[in-house]
């Protein structure tokens, strides 16, 4: 499966110019046998809108529709698949999304799959949960590749995310992020970015799935968004990796064959799998404790 | 047998900066946020003979090109003479445009209205005569002012408020000023000024270290310990005398007022960055 990752540097709040902008990476991917587009969050908007949020947030039907027209506008005449992070009103209820969309080859389009981030940071420099309200649900679906789980941003930060949606028997982890960079002290890159890659590679090698990032870029009202759009394989290393600063594409082949090799020889999520259940039984767990009190 | 210990480090935060990345993000920042964000090719920018414009004059003229760069000397009739020299060698080595416009007149217009005026006070009439006559210069020019105060500054409020605080972007105000030094040595500012024991020029022999009673090398380490959250007693831990540390924290905690925008009276449920919420660049 061959799959694009986008890193891409939206124009703040101007809706218009960033589908412009979604339709020329459509017309440069489709003369390509691409199967899988995928582009950051919030990557219609920009990422810091605080109240304008609730002026530009859209209907998730509207944004599959806008995505099927212009997949056909650029001249996409065969299906493809495509991941948008944006953020979602749900009558008049704002979440920090991605949607996977299927495109046909007449200008139509579905939704396979949205995703409401789970994990909004509201520290320092993020503000989220001021503004939107947190996802309930960690799904996995069926992608172009196979079984699939979106995680946005900061959800892919915390390893229980990454675990849930292997256990559910997902094979790719699609990453869409907007991180405003930080720590310039590293030899090669920024801090941040280095602790972005060494949580993706984690994630990937422990659970035998690939990882999929695609980032923004640009900055925000001096906040520079840290690109390094990037993918990892299922046994943890880095297959291609953007700088931080310019749009770019990112172009990648998935291999089912190497979930399963790489599961065969380290099967930690086969064993994961078997202990679970004591690991869930144990009432030390605070989760479990919780549940007892109530009942 | 007695085994070997090896001993832990006190761990703190690192002040140690890339400068070639360092130098590739604020190129970048100034790129994006003058020409895409503003629709303004051309910066202008107060040119002391200092570090700290010196080193956003070379950032302007890596980002910009240094024909869209104008740098202004506003000197005032005590200012040193050296100070003039060296903006000029700036000014030379870059190849951007220069000017001196002197603030003398103006300045002393109004101060003999105000003859019990002291040094501090003079320093800020100066400092804010600067800031009229530069965005007066940009509104001439079509070029954005472009600020030059660093963190170490900022923090411990060394600077005048509504002066050299106005510009409307700052390539380096997240910088400490080890941290301009360790860039301006990477870009090649010359060592005339990257040498020079700092100094805001507003008398003679003034230098900022004498002005703030603690060295930059040791301010900034407290700082950077400080803005991590560090208590006291875990900054005096890694070899700093109890005096430095309450210097640093009483600068810190005295100034956030000048950190921030004038406090308005909330009367309403639409109060302006209160309740109506929306980001610089929208």
């Amino acid at each position: 499966m061959h799959a694009a990752l986008v890193q891409f540097k939206p124009r703040k709040g101007d809706v218009a110019a960033n589908l412009a902008a979604m339709r020329e990476v459509f017309a440069q991917l489709v003369p390509t046998d691409v199967e899988l587009i995928v582009f950051p969050e919030a990557a219609l908007t920009g990422y810091y809108l605080e109240g304008a949020v609730y002026e530009l947030a859209r209907d998730s039907r509207e944004m599959v529709r806008t995505l099927g027209e212009t997949w056909r506008a650029a001249g996409g005449s065969r299906p493809v698949d495509v991941v948008v992070g944006f953020y979602e009103n749900v009558a008049g209820t704002f979440y920090n999304s991605a949607v996977y969309v299927r495109c046909d080859a007449l200008g139509g389009a579905h939704a396979v799959h949205v995703h409401h981030k789970m994990f909004l940071p509201t520290y320092g420099v993020f503000d989220e949960e001021r503004f939107l309200t947190r996802g309930r649900r960690l799904s996995v679906f069926e992608s172009a590749f196979g079984p699939a789980a979106i995680l946005i941003c900061e959800d892919a930060w915390h390893a229980l995310m990454p675990t849930v949606a292997a256990l559910k028997g997902a094979q790719l982890i699609i990453v869409p992020s907007a991180s405003p960079g930080r720590g310039l002290t590293g030899v090669e890159e920024l801090e941040s970015n280095a602790r972005w890659k060494a949580i993706l590679s984690s994630s990937a090698a422990e659970h035998g799935v690939y990882v999929l990032y695609a980032a923004l870029t640009g900055f925000e009202g001096g906040k520079g968004m840290s690109g390094a759009t990037c993918a990892f394989s299922p046994r943890g290393d880095l297959l291609a990796s953007a700088g931080p600063l310019d749009p770019c594409i990112v172009s990648v082949r998935l291999d089912v064959g190497e979930v399963e090799l790489a599961r065969a020889t380290i099967p930690l999520l086969g064993d994961l799998s078997a202990v679970l259940p004591d690991l869930w039984l144990d009432e030390e767990i605070p989760v479990r404790r919780r549940v007892e009190e109530r009942a | 047998m007695t085994l070997p210990v090896l001993e832990a480090r006190l761990d703190e935060p690192s002040l140690e900066i890339n400068p070639a990345l360092t130098t590739r993000w604020l190129e970048a920042f100034l790129r994006d946020e003058m020409i895409e964000r503003r629709g303004i090719g051309k910066a202008i920018i107060g040119l002391s003979g200092g570090i700290d414009s010196a080193l956003v004059a070379y950032l302007c003229a890596r980002a910009l090109g240094p024909e869209n760069v104008y740098a202004i000397r506003m000197p005032y009739r005590s200012s040193s003479a050296s100070s003039l020299a060296d903006a000029q060698r700036v000014i030379d080595a870059l190849g951007i445009h220069g000017e001196t416009i002197e603030i003398s007149d103006a300045v002393d217009g109004y101060l003999k209205h105000a003859p019990d005026a002291d040094a501090r006070r003079k320093g800020n009439v100066m400092a804010r005569m600067r800031m009229l006559v530069l965005f007066d210069q940009s509104a001439r020019r079509g070029a954005l002012p472009v600020g030059t105060g660093n963190k170490t500054e900022r923090l411990m409020g060394y600077f005048t408020w509504h002066a050299d605080d106005t510009p409307p972007v700052n390539p380096i105000g997240d910088l400490f000023k080890t941290q301009v030094w360790a860039l301006a040595r990477h870009l090649g500012v010359p060592n005339e000024v990257v040498d020079k024991p700092p100094s805001a020029d507003l008398e003679a022999n003034q230098t900022d270290e004498g002005d703030l009673g603690i060295t930059y090398a040791k301010a900034d380490r407290i700082l950077n310990l400080i803005l991590f959250g560090y208590r006291d007693d875990a900054i005096v831990a890694r070899g700093f005398a109890p005096e430095e540390v309450r210097l640093v924290r009483r600068r810190v905690d005295s100034t956030h007022w000048k950190r921030h925008l004038p406090t308005t009276a909330l009367v309403s449920g639409t109060a302006i960055n209160e309740f109506y919420l929306r980001p610089v660049d929208l």
